[in-house]
């Protein structure tokens, strides 16, 4: 087995088993937390792939800044424990059943189509896409209207956060 | 790159699932949010993915883009909450029904 297999192998268990566990904690501090293990366990995944600047950035911006942002509202508004059993009897199992279902429809689909195949990857390339360099290039000249557009619609969110949780509303 | 990229998608698809399991079962509305951005997070694996596998700096580019929404989106949402809560002192998502009629 080599290295990366057997990297893969750890953060994609992590990931798996935190986010599973983030949906089954009746404590929401407890469930925010094993989210932050997931998506640190993501940022391992992206490095894997070769992937350095969205690493840093998923570290910086989902573990980081969005999380701590969850945390902050969980801690203010202090939430009362979720009682785990459903009013609707069996909905819980109805509803396990039915995203088990569709897992093992797209596991299928996924390995009877077997993209890998058809791609032959090459890891230069893989590598050289990954770098801050070719991803500021990009973002720089061919996609500058998306950027400035992603600028405004972070203005607009902030502006419409403040407005939200300032005011009371009837 | 010896991993099969299946193992990825694999892992991608599961994590997407989950986080329809967590939608569908959860009362509380930050965890459901919380749930939301983990299959936002399942589908930036998936871009990743093929933007290695194929070499093409753009499916990195989308997944920049979409953490851009997700930190907007979970601003206004987590603002929201705090609206609701002040207004009727729970998170539950059962009790929050001001826009039904």
């Amino acid at each position: 087995m080599s290295l990366e297999l057997i990297l893969f192998i750890l953060f994609g268990t992590v990931a798996a088993v935190s986010g599973i566990l983030m949906i089954t904690r009746s404590n929401v501090i407890i469930a925010a937390l094993f989210l932050i293990l997931n998506l640190g366990s993501l940022a391992g995944l992206y490095l894997l792939l070769n992937a350095q600047f969205i690493a840093v950035v998923q570290v910086i911006v989902y573990a980081g800044a969005i999380m701590v942002l969850f945390l902050f509202v969980i801690m203010l508004l202090k939430p009362e424990q979720e009682r785990l059993v459903s009013k609707i009897i069996g909905f819980k199992t109805f509803s396990f059943a039915v995203t088990a279902l569709v897992f093992i429809q797209l596991a299928y689909l996924i390995f009877f189509s077997h993209p890998g195949s058809s791609i032959k990857p090459d890891v230069a390339a893989s590598i050289n896409a990954g770098t801050v360099g070719t991803i500021g290039r990009e973002l720089y000249t061919n996609y500058i209207l998306p950027f400035e557009a992603a600028g405004y619609l972070l203005l607009a969110a902030t502006i419409g956060a403040v407005v939200l949780a300032k005011k009371k509303f009837q | 790159m010896p991993i099969p990229i299946e193992y990825f998608l694999v892992l991608s698809a599961f994590m997407f699932i989950t986080g329809v399991a967590g939608v569908l079962t959860r009362r509380n509305a930050i965890v459901v949010f919380m749930s939301v951005e983990l299959m936002l997070n399942s589908a930036n694996l998936t871009l990743v993915t093929f933007s290695s596998y194929l070499g093409n700096p753009v499916g990195q580019l989308f997944v920049f883009f979409v953490m851009t929404v997700a930190a907007a989106e979970a601003a206004v949402g987590l603002a929201i909450i705090i609206a609701l809560f002040r207004n009727k002192l729970t998170m539950n998502i059962d009790e929050i029904n001001i826009l039904k009629w």
